[in-house]
């Protein structure tokens, strides 16, 4: 986090910073009192940090393995004690909502929305628009909370089932673990729909018995060799924003489930910049790779939605896609090496060639593997020099069809900026209302100016228009360029710059969305997003269908208000596009809400299916969607996927049972 | 209440539909959503209260599809030419030009397009009105109907499907959407009308849209049409009408659906192109079909004449009858998402692009053919039975000679018709009897309505037929044959009309009559044989053998006639008369099918021609009708000979063949000694039962 490191703040501060955070430099002029007392607060932090790493793991006393894998990594560690996620995640991130403890929309004694804590650009801010945006879009009153449980009851956990040779033995190696009802309980979600609602309950499944923090790759190697030894069911863990049930312990495991926590695995081993390569180990989070990358000069240029905790070992098992892709690839395309521990041994290629002839890609058996064929240890990606300039922009369109096709003809053309996407009329307008209280009269005046002209002036109908966020990067003079020529092919199709803020705030959207969702829930709303990809010709069909299914299941299925029906294209390619969709309802009058949301959830990706989506363009398959895959990949598939976990994993010590 | 709070007025039009009702009508074929007390209004009461002129020149603004862009007719013609379909068919053929076969295409569409305007529309129904008033006493609309249509119409494009009739109700529908500001349909129409001079223009403008008849295996003019038909879905520019049965039936018997148009039509749907099409099924009912005697002529043989518009002025002496009542009833709006849930899976079509043509699995096209029969089921159900057709039905199964010679007594004709409107009533049949009249009066003022066909006098009811019988010049034996079957047909066709009501529990009580049987499981099976070698001259539903035998069975049991147990079907005493009612109603199809399938069997010629075919099985019934071994004039209708062709076709037992240019030759030898063996001597045993 910016503010945590104000020595860090330079011009060239990463983007996720600027975007996300209060802007560092800011920070570090001030003087104010509360700036101090941070000082003093992330000084505290940075102390405890310290002697984290000083402590000897809590059980178990013989910490020289785990001390080697530190001393080793020590040398070459750019900046080892810089961390976001501790191993008590429970320090920082709330056990039954999505990111910080100390960050969270909610409604102030005034009914105004505001977003609290210090972290974010958006925290502190009032946001006038949001209630009456969730007044008239859900039929949401203030008046209805459904407060979430406020403290985790470790009394409804049920005891750990524990393997005793196995523990013994893990307690030789000295690698930290622990069998606490709340560490457990963290690592036994992820962030669907279902599961938060669960734990806003109090209402706690079968969770891991146990919890271990490897420090290193050898230390992986050690707990896979003992699992085997001892017939223990493993479930990698990295970041836990995983949305498709992946995290989930099969209810029929009998086995002692062992969440095998990567987080602690988070050092850059080398930088090589001759090569213009990076050796990460995998535990590390999106916003540290980032940021102890940019101190070097450098970035991945990776950066999925959920950046800010989910990690790249993550991203490797379930191929994940990040904003910028454009520019930098998808995951498959960023990594050069993969480590991964399997039941059968350590797998990896004997050489860092930038593509190889050499049979079926062996790194595919791996990417997208969702944790059920080892842990992904250590990962060579390639790394870029840090743009020397970046721009925001923003398009309004006069509907989402002359939207969707200059999208088309921008991926015709092959000129898409590092990251463009195109909202719908309802999510322009989800948009909107969270813009922060403006302090000027003159902003004000501006922005209804704004609106005058699009809506009066051009013709626009403010409940067909649309509008395209778009992130431009590069060297100056080629980013100037190159946002003409997309505002030209904008033109053609009736798109008019509506200018850098909206471009940043339709950005902003994706990192707070997750916090939304949790105010939802204190008034009767429930919802969530997923995605597809789908081809070119098929993009404004899939979006019109898929909306229409939601809107008529959720009629169908007793929902007393229209529900909230959006969707976003956020990836170009060539040959077709990603889509989003947002959906949310209020739920007040139903009896289970849950199996409501569910039912509809399974209705709307039949209906992605049957207008030719993929079942999933970047948030894995997991569990919720295993349903589908011998139709999507086909018999014969199945059996290839299958014998692979064979052979790899004879005895499902990667049980969580993800994706066959 | 609560759905409808929405600012964007697009979102807010959506929750209006209700979807609950709709999936309920999903589960139709027992005519179960009958409500006895359905309102029906005289559209014309109003017309005769206001001046023609102000009714053309009333302010027309409907409610068009929420999501349909503005497209003018040459938008649509713009959108059907640049079609990466059309282009990608342009491109495959071979031999001319590409310029060539594109200026080809734009002569199809020119000559199929449509070019609706609202002047003509004013102009229409101004004639329309005109014409209707004088020929109607009363158009019986169901306003239900269409309100549930106008809410159709804002949700997903919307298919009208009337059932064809009368070329009087080509713009039937047309003009009560005027009348009732709903959005002006196009209209699949034939080439033949488009040819009709002023008359083919005013039609054109008025929304109709012209279709070749014999299209055959021009892939050009099957692309031009289709991608026509496709993009007016698509857009929802204007809703569709057309004719699922093709063509305006003869019999005035529903006519086995034709798929080409409902493919097209559904297509859009399947490929994901419309998030849903809704179906609405119209039932058009006559008391009196004007050209009532050219149907039976032309199902004699005698050709049609030819759309013309001088014919049509010729035909203005047809103005001076009295044509009773006209029903027009809006069915149900039937969702097609619904209807093939779980019937169809959508992502065959994942893997070719879209705009390329792709043959349907069978799958899909079995899902088409059940949506049609479906269709027009619904259409069968929506539909009117006059007093008229129940006096056909018993007419009819007097012997012939009483009813040309002495006549029927009016009194027993009386009694017998208000047995039988308790009957239809039983079978959930919907009557068209007036209320607050007399039985009496009814019965009489219907005879009278019905004077070109019966006249009643001295309490008796006779045929009137054709020409003068005091005429001096003599006839030939086959002469009269025909012209007593002129008289008959005329009647069989308002006996058809009724018919739909009393199929399903006539074949049981045949099945009955045939096999002796009272083993549930033995009726079902000869009834089930009966329904495939029927299956082209009545509409069953595909795959519902078992419904359709359930509900014969349940309403046999209803009126009285049949008492049911877990393995039995027992005749009850009191059931007598309405089985054998049910099992005459129906012996006519029997009798003309056997002598057909006994001719194919002992004619020594295995192959013929149509041509030859179909004088020579008129010749054999004439024959045996002067023999007095036959009873019915049924087998004389060229429909009732192209329908056994047709079944017989459809089981195998004879096929088609095209022999030079345009010879049809007709029935395998090898194939058809071998296949319709086990038919005939099926049918064989059917004679030899009944004559036990």
């Amino acid at each position: 986090m910016c503010h945590t490191f104000p020595a860090l703040t330079s011009d060239r501060s990463s983007r996720i910073c600027s975007l996300l955070y209060k802007h560092g430099s800011s920070m570090a002029s001030n003087s104010s009192g509360s700036d101090s007392s941070d000082r003093q607060r992330i000084a505290q932090q940075r102390l405890s940090v310290i002697a984290g790493h000083l402590q000897r793991p809590v059980e178990g006393n013989s910490g020289i393995l785990a001390a080697e894998c530190k001393a080793q990594g020590d040398k070459l560690d750019v900046s080892s004690e810089r961390r976001t996620v501790p191993r008590r995640r429970q320090e920082i991130m709330k056990w039954n909502g999505w990111g910080y403890s100390d960050s969270k929309f909610l409604y102030n004694k005034k009914g105004q929305a505001e977003f609290t804590g210090k972290r974010y650009r958006l925290s502190g801010m009032i946001i006038p628009g949001l209630r009456e945006w969730m007044e008239s879009t859900f039929g949401a009153n203030l008046q209805h909370k459904t407060p979430a449980a406020p403290i985790l009851n470790s009394s409804a956990v049920q005891p750990p089932t524990l393997n005793e040779a196995f523990l013994k033995e893990l307690k030789s190696t000295g690698i930290p673990f622990s069998h606490d009802a709340e560490d457990r309980v963290f690592r036994s979600h992820g962030h669907c729909l279902h599961e938060i609602f669960a734990l806003r309950e109090g209402k706690i499944g079968r969770v891991p018995d146990l919890v271990v923090w490897p420090n290193c790759h050898n230390d992986v190697v050690k707990i896979v060799e003992l699992a085997c030894k001892h017939n223990v069911c493993l479930m990698p863990y990295g970041g836990g924003t995983s949305v498709s049930s992946a995290l989930e312990c099969p209810p029929e495991e009998t086995r002692s489930i062992v969440s095998l926590d990567t987080s602690q695995m988070n050092r850059i081993l080398w930088i090589d910049e001759k090569n213009l390569t990076a050796h990460v180990e995998a535990g590390i989070v999106g916003q540290d790779l980032e940021r102890l990358l940019n101190e070097s000069g450098y970035c991945t240029g990776h950066e999925p939605d959920s950046m800010e905790f989910s990690s790249l070992g993550g991203w490797v098992a379930t191929r994940a896609s990040g904003m910028k892709k454009n520019i930098y690839g998808n995951i498959e395309d960023l990594v050069v090496h993969i480590k991964m521990v399997t039941p059968q041994g350590v797998i990896e290629k004997s050489c860092q060639g930038p593509r190889m002839s050499t049979g079926p890609d062996v790194h595919h058996f791996i990417m997208g593997s969702e944790g059920t064929l080892g842990v992904v240890t250590e990962v060579t990606m390639k790394i870029r020099p840090m743009p020397e300039y970046q721009k925001y922009g923003s398009v309004v369109f006069p509907n989402f069809e002359m939207g969707v096709a200059c999208l088309r003809e921008v991926a015709r053309q092959r000129c898409a900026p590092a990251s463009i996407r195109l909202m719908d009329n309802e999510q322009f307008k989800f948009g909107h209302a969270l813009k922060p209280q403006v302090s000027s009269i003159f902003t004000s005046f501006l922005d209804g100016l704004k609106k005058f002209y699009i809506t009066k002036f051009k013709g626009f109908d403010p409940n067909r228009l649309c509008v395209a966020t778009l992130l431009f990067e590069g060297d100056r003079e080629k980013v100037l360029q190159h946002e003409k020529q997309v505002y030209d092919i904008a033109a053609k199709f009736g798109g008019l710059a509506a200018g850098e803020d909206n471009g940043q705030r339709g950005y902003m959207l994706t990192f707070v969305i997750a916090y939304l969702r949790d105010l939802g829930m204190d008034y009767y709303v429930i919802g969530e997003s997923f995605e597809t990809s789908v081809p070119w010709d098929r993009v404004l069909d899939i979006c019109r269908n898929v909306k229409a299914r939601i809107v008529r299941e959720c009629k169908d299925k007793g929902v007393q208000f229209p529900p909230l029906s959006t969707c976003r294209v956020t990836q170009t390619y060539d040959a077709g596009a990603c889509v989003y969709f947002y959906f949310a309802f209020n739920y007040r009058g139903l009896s289970d809400p849950v199996h409501v949301y569910e039912q509809v959830e399974h209705a709307a990706r039949e209906e992605i299916l049957a207008n030719g989506g993929s079942l999933s363009h970047h948030h894995g398959v997991g569990k919720l969607r295993k349903e589908w895959m011998r139709e999507t990949i086909s018999s014969v598939g199945m059996g290839m996927l299958k014998s692979v976990k064979d052979y790899v994993d004879p005895n499902n010590i990667f049980g969580n049972r993800n994706l066959l | 209440m609560l759905w409808s709070y929405r600012h964007s007025g697009t979102r807010k039009s959506w929750f209006n539909i209700n979807t609950r009702e709709l999936s309920e009508v999903v589960v139709i074929g027992s005519t179960a959503s009958l409500k006895d007390e359905e309102e029906f209004t005289d559209i014309l009461e109003e017309r005769r209260r206001t001046t023609d002129l102000g009714y053309a020149l009333r302010t027309f603004n409907p409610q068009p599809y929420k999501g349909a862009p503005y497209s003018s007719t040459s938008d649509l013609k713009k959108a059907v030419l640049e079609s990466q379909y059309l282009r990608y068919i342009i491109a495959l053929e071979t031999g001319s030009s590409v310029e060539k076969v594109r200026q080809e295409a734009r002569g199809i569409l020119e000559e199929m397009s449509h070019n609706l305007q609202l002047g003509f529309i004013r102009l229409m129904a101004y004639t329309v009105n005109k014409v209707f008033k004088r020929l109607f006493r009363s158009i019986y609309v169901n306003m239900e109907g269409l309100n549930m249509l106008q809410q159709a119409i804002q949700e997903s494009p919307v298919i009208l499907m009337p059932n064809h009739r009368s070329y009087v109700d080509f713009l039937i529908v047309s003009f009560i959407l005027f009348t009732y500001d709903i959005p002006i349909p196009v209209i699949a129409a034939g080439i033949p009308l488009a040819s009709m001079k002023v008359v083919g223009e005013i039609l054109r403008r008025s929304g109709a849209f012209f279709i070749r008849r014999a299209i055959g295996s021009d892939k050009l003019y099957w692309a031009v049409l289709s991608e026509y038909v496709r993009t007016i879905v698509r857009t929802g520019c204007a809703p569709l009408e057309f004719y699922v049965e093709g063509f305006r039936s003869r019999t005035l018997k529903s006519v086995v659906p034709k798929l080409g148009m409902m493919d097209m039509v559904l297509e859009p749907y399947f490929k994901g192109e419309v998030f849903d099409i809704t179906l609405v099924p119209i039932s058009i009912s006559y008391d009196r079909v004007v050209e009532e005697s050219l149907l039976a002529l032309e199902l004699l043989g005698v050709p049609k004449p030819k759309e013309s518009t001088t014919g049509l002025f010729k035909a203005s002496r047809v103005l001076q009858e009295d044509y009773g009542c006209m029903h027009v009833n809006f069915g149900r709006p039937l969702s097609v998402r619904q209807l093939c849930e779980g019937k169809i899976n959508r992502s065959e079509y994942n893997l070719i692009p879209r705009d390329l043509p792709q043959r349907p699995s069978t799958e899909i096209q079995d899902c088409v053919n059940w949506v049609a029969h479906l269709i027009v089921r619904t259409q069968e159900e929506g539909s009117l039975i006059s007093p008229w057709s129940l006096m056909a039905c018993l007419l009819l199964q007097a012997p012939i000679t009483t009813l040309t010679e002495e006549g029927l007594q009016w009194h027993g004709l009386t009694e017998k018709t208000l047995w039988l409107r308790k009957l239809v009533l039983d079978f959930r049949g919907r009557l068209n009897w007036p209320a607050h009249t007399p039985d009496s009066d009814v019965m009489s003022s219907t005879v009278a309505l019905h004077h070109s066909i019966v006249h009643h006098k001295a309490g008796r009811v006779c045929l009137v037929q054709d020409g003068d019988p005091a005429s001096q010049d003599p006839l030939s034996p086959e002469e009269g044959v025909m012209r007593t079957a002129a008289a008959v047909l005329m009647l069989v066709s308002y006996r058809n009309q009724a018919l739909h009501v009393f199929v399903r529990p006539g074949i049981l009580a045949t099945a009955i009559h045939i096999t002796k049987s009272t083993q549930k499981d033995e009726l079902f099976s000869f009834f089930c044989f009966l329904r495939d070698v029927f299956a082209n001259e009545f509409i069953f539903i595909p795959g519902r053998a078992s419904q359709d035998f359930d509900e014969a069975c349940s309403l046999l049991q209803k009126c009285g006639a049949v008492h049911m147990s877990e393995q039995e079907v027992t005749v009850l005493e009191t059931g007598l008369e309405v089985l054998s009612f049910l099992q005459k109603l129906l012996q006519p199809f029997l009798d003309s099918y056997q002598l057909i399938f006994r001719y194919l069997c002992e004619n020594g010629a295995h192959v013929f021609t149509e041509k030859q075919f179909l004088p020579a099985v008129q010749n054999l019934a004439t024959k045996l009708i002067l023999s007095g071994d036959l009873h019915t004039f049924e087998v004389l209708s060229s429909d009732t000979q192209k329908n056994v062709l047709s079944a017989l076709r459809r089981l195998e037992a004879v096929t088609k063949l095209r022999v030079n240019n345009n010879i049809l030759s007709i029935a395998d030898p090898y194939f058809f000694g071998k296949y319709i063996a086990i038919d005939v001597l099926l049918m064989t045993e059917i004679m030899n039962k009944r004559a036990l």
